[in-house]
């Protein structure tokens, strides 16, 4: 069942194991589920990025069910199951299109991973033999387009750009359209990083949205929203406004090989529904593993 | 937002109202809600606990203060507490005579070290200084076109070559030199301080090329990780200081604390948005108040400071004086409103929380404002001295010079001494309840017409007003009659 773990997130993990190993030792612990073990569970979580509401949500569900018995395998696997129920159990594959092509948008804030997630993205649909068209929507921020332009070549997928300051909705367009007129299995939007709070950058985020939805019934079929994993409480804001805005189909989570424990995703997953789809480990193109819930809890407590 | 955190202690400390003394018991009650706040606000565990032991001990055995909310008091504590943590600040860069001063930026990956390296040199460049910007980050695709690109844009020279990091920072520095810019800028590949081999590498610049100043640059959206991030920069490099990116969105920023609390290396600049002029010195009595849940109100009432420095101080002591006895004059109102079309209205509303809903869509904000002051324009000095004399007929004379509706006028003098109430009570109010009045007019947008109608100073006849956006709609039908 763990095969999944490719060496890279088995090590990127072992440092978001880290955290939770104190509650692996504190659940093998002697004694009695009392106080001091409880302020000891919730440091471990906080500590994690889980968050008030969640955090206090698991430890007291812990506290009604063990208050004052002895410490026992039985806590440990609760303690588990807490975290796994929260994560929820849908679909995390790609939401595929019956129709040609595939459209995905990508969406964060900024510096959140976007573009080299597409890439990341880009190869493995690629490497999995699907015809994959990126579309540099990002024409803001300096050297964007060159960046995704460098990635495309290095994985040999096409790619649709304009000169920096055009209109992004305009990129979208010409890449719908290229995307239909010559047969690709996938269209990936790369967008500009905003802030969530930047009502006029999300308008034209929708418009993005729109645009690729007038062009392609049914697209954007997946939208990824792309999250820092280093990110602490506002990771939930992010994703309620983004979600707002351009009905995001789920998060990938990047930079799980530094220590962050990117814990906001209880939360994002518990209000929002918002499931994990992918992760990343690095900043390479093969940097890029499927999100196992399943494992990820198990890889915690391992 | 505001309320967030005082609400929770109001109602903790209500039984302390009056009389009696913060004793552990009961400071220990409201400062749970103290703590929810800073954890809320992404301040490491571990630097909430320490922080919530001190204030309890600050707090412990204070009187409590009569007509002062204890809440308020605790509140008080935390702030001043907040801001002696985080606080000196020092905005210099420093400057050498030898050779050109160094300055080497780092951190995790994504965290705006290009963008600031840019802002840094463009706020050198403003204050006479030649800067270089230096591109050593030859890791990730089109990080050199990127600081090429914003070095153009500022007109600072790039210095970059396919080397290595470390040789292309030591040969700019000799390029600097023939160039004579007396600034280096180096923008280092973003890293996880946990990957050994790229800590040596910069490791390896320091020694070589000796920065005059290391800076860590941290995106302010980062969660329990910033402590970790920090000292392991800080161990490696010795950080001379930290700029947060990213503070123009919604996050509490709690990391400003947890970082100087465990390092003790100070914030120096914040970034406030991806346009290159948007980098300001951090200031830590507005962090404060954002990492208590105020929002920026720190930042509105500090403008509205810098608003008041402009007034001429005789004007100011004369406004006070009259302030006091509640004559607030429309001569007043005028002025502050000019003022506050100086300083930008738009910057000003976007940072009022609940001020941007006022404004009717698609009006700008500083039309709105505009045709306020066309209105007070059009009255004679009497008028304005005492609104109470304009009569009908002096409202349809004022309302054709302004080009407005009879109505509107009415509507404005309405609200506008709904105001001079306000500011009449406003005059008997300590400090602290001052502020929270501010944060309810921002909500409200007081300083908009329409604005005024949702602060009840008596249920008066509200139903009867109009909301901004009818309003709006009305100018609308109003202007499309005209043109035809
Ligand atoms: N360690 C690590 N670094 C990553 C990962 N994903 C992305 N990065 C790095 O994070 C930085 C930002 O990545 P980008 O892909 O440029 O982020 P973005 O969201 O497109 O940024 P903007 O377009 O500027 O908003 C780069 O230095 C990437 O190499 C990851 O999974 N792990
Ligand atoms: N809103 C906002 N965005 C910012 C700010 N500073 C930087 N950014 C954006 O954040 C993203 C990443 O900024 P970069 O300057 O490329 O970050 P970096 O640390 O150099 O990234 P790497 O070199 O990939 O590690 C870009 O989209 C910037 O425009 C800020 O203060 N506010
Ligand atoms: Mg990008
Ligand atoms: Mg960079």
């Amino acid at each position: 069942m763990l095969r999944w773990l490719s060496q890279k997130i088995r090590s990127g993990l072992a440092k978001t194991r880290g955290v939770f190993t104190g509650v692996f030792d504190l659940l093998r612990g002697k004694g009695k589920v009392d106080q001091a073990f409880l302020d000891e569970l919730e440091k471990r979580l906080y500590l994690a990025d889980v968050g008030t509401q969640a955090t206090s949500q698991i430890v007291e569900r812990v506290r009604q069910a063990f208050r004052d018995k002895e410490i026992s395998g039985e806590v440990e696997t609760f303690v588990k199951q807490q975290l796994r129920e929260l994560l929820g159990h849908e679909e995390r594959d790609i939401r595929w299109s019956a129709t040609k092509p595939t459209v995905i948008l990508v969406a964060g804030v900024n510096g959140s991973g976007k573009t080299t997630t597409i890439a990341k993205l880009a190869k493995r649909f690629q490497d999995q033999g699907k015809k994959v068209l990126l579309a540099a929507c990002d024409t803001f921020r300096a050297a964007a387009v060159e960046q995704l332009t460098v990635w495309a070549q290095r994985i040999g997928c096409d790619i649709v750009k304009q000169q920096q300051g055009a209109n992004p909705s305009a990129v979208a367009f010409d890449a719908c359209e290229r995307a239909k007129a010559r047969g690709y299995d996938v269209l990936i939007v790369d967008t500009a990083g905003r802030l969530h709070t930047q009502t006029h950058l999300m308008k034209e985020l929708e418009k993005i949205y729109h645009v690729v939805g007038r062009q392609i019934p049914g697209a954007p079929h997946e939208v990824l929203l792309v999250l820092d994993a280093t990110t602490g409480q506002n990771a939930l804001q992010q994703a309620e406004q983004f979600t707002k805005v351009v009905r995001c189909s789920g998060i990938v989570l990047t930079k799980l090989d530094g220590t962050a424990k990117g814990g906001a995703i209880f939360a994002i997953k518990q209000k929002l529904g918002l499931p994990v789809k992918f992760v990343g480990v690095g900043e390479q193109l093969d940097d890029l593993e499927p999100f196992d819930p399943d494992a990820f809890v198990a890889a915690l407590f391992e | 937002m505001f309320e967030g955190i005082t609400r929770g202690l109001s109602e903790a400390l209500r039984k302390l109202r009056g009389r009696g003394r913060l004793t552990p018991d009961n400071i220990r009650e409201g400062l749970r809600e103290v703590r929810r706040a800073f954890l809320e606000a992404d301040v490491n565990f571990h630097v909430v606990n320490q922080f919530i032991q001190r204030v309890e001990a600050k707090a412990t055995g204070q009187e409590v203060l009569a007509r002062v909310d204890p809440a308020e008091q605790i509140i008080k504590i935390v702030y001043d507490e907040l801001v002696a943590l985080m606080g000196p600040v020092d905005p210099r860069i420093p400057q050498r005579a030898d050779r050109p001063v160094v300055l080497m930026l780092c951190g995790l990956q994504g965290s705006g070290k290009t963008t600031t390296a840019a802002k840094l040199a463009l706020t050198l460049k403003e204050r006479g200084r030649k800067p270089m910007l230096v591109a050593a980050d030859l890791q990730r695709p089109g990080a050199v076109e990127q600081l090429q690109t914003l070095g153009s844009q500022i007109e600072v020279p790039v210095y970059s070559e396919r080397t290595t990091p470390v040789d292309v920072c030591r040969n700019a520095i000799t390029a600097a030199r023939r160039q004579l810019c007396d600034s280096v800028i180096l923008d280092t590949a973003g890293r996880l301080q946990i990957d050994q081999q790229l800590m040596q590498e910069l490791q390896r610049i320091d020694t070589l090329v000796q920065p005059d100043e290391i800076y860590l640059v941290v995106d302010a959206m980062i969660g329990q990780e910033a402590a970790n991030v920090a000292k392991a920069f800080n161990d490696a490099l010795e950080l001379n200081a930290c700029i947060l990116t990213k503070l123009d969105g919604d996050t509490r920023g709690g990391a400003a604390l947890s970082i100087k609390a465990v390092t003790g290396v100070p914030i120096k600049f914040i970034g406030v948005g991806e346009k290159l002029d948007k980098l300001e010195e951090f200031v830590p009595e507005r962090m404060a108040g954002r990492i208590l849940g105020q929002g920026d109100l720190m930042g509105v009432v500090e403008k509205i400071a810098a608003i008041q420095k402009q007034i001429s101080e005789e004007e100011l002591k004369k406004q006070q004086e009259a302030l006091a006895k509640g004559d607030f004059t429309l001569d007043m109102f005028r002025q502050q409103f000019s003022l506050l079309t100086k300083v930008g209205m738009k910057d000003l509303i976007s940072r009022i929380p609940g001020m941007a809903e006022m404004i009717p869509e698609g009006e700008d904000p500083e039309i709105a404002l505009r045709r306020v002051q066309g209105i007070i324009d059009s009255m004679t000095r009497q008028e304005r001295a005492r609104p109470e004399i304009i009569d009908q007929s002096r409202r349809r004379r004022i309302a054709r010079g302004a080009g407005v509706d009879v109505a509107e006028v009415g509507q404005f003098l309405k609200q506008f001494e709904q105001m001079r109430q306000l500011m009449r009570q406003m005059s008997q109010m300590t400090l602290w309840q001052r502020l929270k009045m501010v944060a309810g007019l921002g909500q409200m947008g007081a300083f908009l017409p329409g604005g005024l109608d949702k602060i009840q100073i008596k249920p008066a006849d509200a139903s009867r007003r109009k909301s901004a956006r009818e309003r709006a709609e009305e100018r609308k039908r109003r202007n499309k009659k005209k043109r035809r």
